[in-house]
């Protein structure tokens, strides 16, 4: 334990000091900030409280930035020490590969719970001082905060994986963008046009729910939105999320990211320094 | 006494390609071995056997009896790798510090480890801001943590000027008295000499010499070279007395005599007295011994050298 937490020290002070946890926190803050305040017009028509509004365009948003910032700090995670040399040092250390690789998970949840902190902190912030009314969307919040860090968990995983596939920064930056696309953006237009295509059909009925809960993307958004029902119009595949169960999707958001660390765990067994 | 590090017949191969081949050798405590080789000889590959970072097809390796790589065997080993580039945001006593704690040791040693490589005024700057040699001295420090009995250096001089070359083989003198096993690999062949007990000459994965300098030398069987100038007006003389095949340059004769005959020729030149105005014998330098063994017909097979004529 105490090799892991020396290992989540060192890497939340580099973290720290080439400015990733400044750059996140400042991008969380900005696009809570916007989306408060583009978020305050719809919510008279539908008599929700403005946080619960603000919760539901924040859902949207993390879907595709906590991703994103969890692949940023994760893909030099392993690729980079290769290329310096410094893997092969540490692994003639007493410390095991899941050690190594479970202190810097530690250290990059750290990170990412700090920018999301900043970010829905500052939403919360906002939406209180306009309206108090606001504090009843307090438990949506709070809901969205732990399972953005859920869905950070298994992108960092995914993250890890592929750092230790790539062998090199430069391929994990490349397979690192291919997945966010693949997994954040990819994913849920193939999914519409198979749903257009399909026209109501047994895929759509049966294959749709397994697919978005097989994507942890889909599932985040699915947990967030089943669980504000005035919001649910706000997504494209907002029908659909009625007929997967929230349990379902809290299962999802909860087996990823084992699996996603299971995996980098794999993927980091098998690279030779 | 028994060794510290034992390597039985190992041999290691990437697909069709022989890194390794029967590779023996034994590391004594208090012992430093240089490895020597080309490029690509397979010295690092031996240092990562040893380390227990990747593995090997057969033979057998044994740090104090344990595997490479097993928990026992890391904590006597330390390594220095070729060229790392240790995190350039953090300072060099921040990871010194992190290295102690992951190998169990005190933080609070990181002054004295970083002193002790003559780092202690840089210890609070960022490693970003080091010389080569800065970042050298602090992979050294790291190696240095809690006294390991087996220490594997690779190339743990490149980037160091003359006096730190000359202050880390002091260094390295103190730790092999103090009982600890040194296994480096170097590419500046003079300063090996002066400091290691014995030299190692790998040649495409195989052990072509092994033995201390004079042993070397004794086998290779090189010739001196010698250098005869001249008293003025003696050239002449000098040019008639010393064998034909002696090389006339800027008035001074050069020449190669079998290490036998050194007397001999020393009484000859002797003899003429007032008219050698200067000689100079130098034995046969690393670098040649390191070339005629590392070029030794049988360190490359016949179908191998037939590809080479090939090639040119």
């Amino acid at each position: 334990m105490n090799r892991i937490l020396t290992i989540a020290g060192t890497e939340f002070r580099i973290a720290r000091r080439n400015r990733w946890i400044t750059v996140s926190a400042v991008l969380m803050m900005i696009f809570a900030l916007v989306l408060t305040a583009a978020g305050s017009a719809p919510s008279g028509a539908l008599a929700a409280d403005r946080l619960s509004v603000v919760v539901a365009s924040l859902t949207s948003l993390a879907v595709y930035v906590v991703p994103l910032i969890a692949l940023l700090l994760s893909f030099d995670a392993i690729a980079g020490e290769v290329e310096r040399g410094t893997l092969s040092l540490l692994l003639t250390y007493p410390v095991s590969r899941a050690e190594a690789l479970a202190g810097k998970l530690l250290a990059h949840i750290a990170v990412l719970t700090l920018a999301l902190l900043a970010g829905y902190g500052l939403a919360a912030l906002v939406a209180l001082v306009g309206d108090r009314s606001a504090i009843a969307g307090l438990p949506a919040l709070w809901r969205l905060g732990w399972s953005s860090v859920l869905l950070g968990i298994t992108f960092l995983g995914a993250g890890y994986a592929l750092s230790s596939l790539a062998g090199r920064p430069s391929g994990a930056a490349g397979l690192a963008i291919a997945l966010w696309v693949g997994a954040v953006v990819l994913y849920d237009l193939a999914l519409l046009a198979a749903v257009v295509a399909d026209d109501g059909g047994a895929l759509t009925r049966q294959g749709l729910p397994v697919a978005l809960l097989a994507n942890p993307a889909d599932a985040f958004r699915l947990f967030n939105l089943s669980a504000s029902q005035a919001t649910a119009a706000a997504s494209g595949l907002g029908a659909a999320a009625k007929t997967v169960p929230a349990l379902a999707t809290l299962g999802s958001l909860a087996i990823w990211p084992v699996l996603a660390f299971a995996l980098a765990w794999l993927g980091f067994r098998r690279v030779q320094p | 006494m028994t060794p510290r590090l034992t390597l039985s017949q190992l041999t290691k191969r990437y697909g069709e390609v022989h890194a390794l081949t029967d590779v023996s050798l034994d590391v004594a405590p208090g012992e430093r071995v240089a490895l020597l080789g080309h490029n690509g000889a397979g010295k690092s590959t031996l240092m990562k056997i040893v380390l227990g970072l990747i593995g090997f097809d057969a033979g057998t390796v044994s740090v104090e009896g344990a595997a490479p790589g097993s928990a026992a065997a890391r904590r006597m080993t330390a390594y220095l790798p070729e060229n790392a580039a240790f995190h350039a945001a953090l300072t060099g006593r921040e990871l010194v510090r992190h290295y102690l704690r992951l190998r169990g040791q005190p933080a609070s040693q990181a002054g004295e480890l970083l002193d002790r490589v003559g780092l202690a005024h840089a210890a609070d700057r960022r490693i970003g801001t080091y010389s080569k040699g800065m970042r050298q001295r602090v992979g050294l420090a790291q190696a240095l943590i809690g006294q390991p009995a087996l220490m594997v250096l690779d190339e743990p001089t490149s980037g160091l000027d003359p006096v730190s070359r000359r202050e880390f083989y002091a260094l390295i003198d103190d730790l092999a008295h103090a009982g600890a096993s040194v296994l480096l690999s170097s590419h500046a062949l003079t300063e090996v000499e002066a400091r290691t007990d014995r030299l190692v000459i790998l040649s495409r994965g195989r052990i072509v010499a092994a033995g201390s300098m004079a042993d070397l030398r004794a086998r290779a069987g090189l010739p001196l070279s010698v250098t005869v100038t001249p008293a003025p007006e003696s050239a002449a003389v000098l040019r008639a007395a010393l064998p034909a095949d002696a090389i006339w340059q800027d008035g001074r004769g050069h020449l190669h005599i079998p290490v036998a005959e050194k007397m001999g020729f020393l009484a000859r030149i002797a003899a003429l007295g007032p008219q050698v105005s200067d000689i100079e014998i130098a034995p046969p330098s690393l670098e040649d011994i390191y070339t005629h063994f590392s070029q030794t017909p049988g360190a490359t097979t016949p179908a191998e050298r037939a590809e080479q004529a090939e090639a040119a």
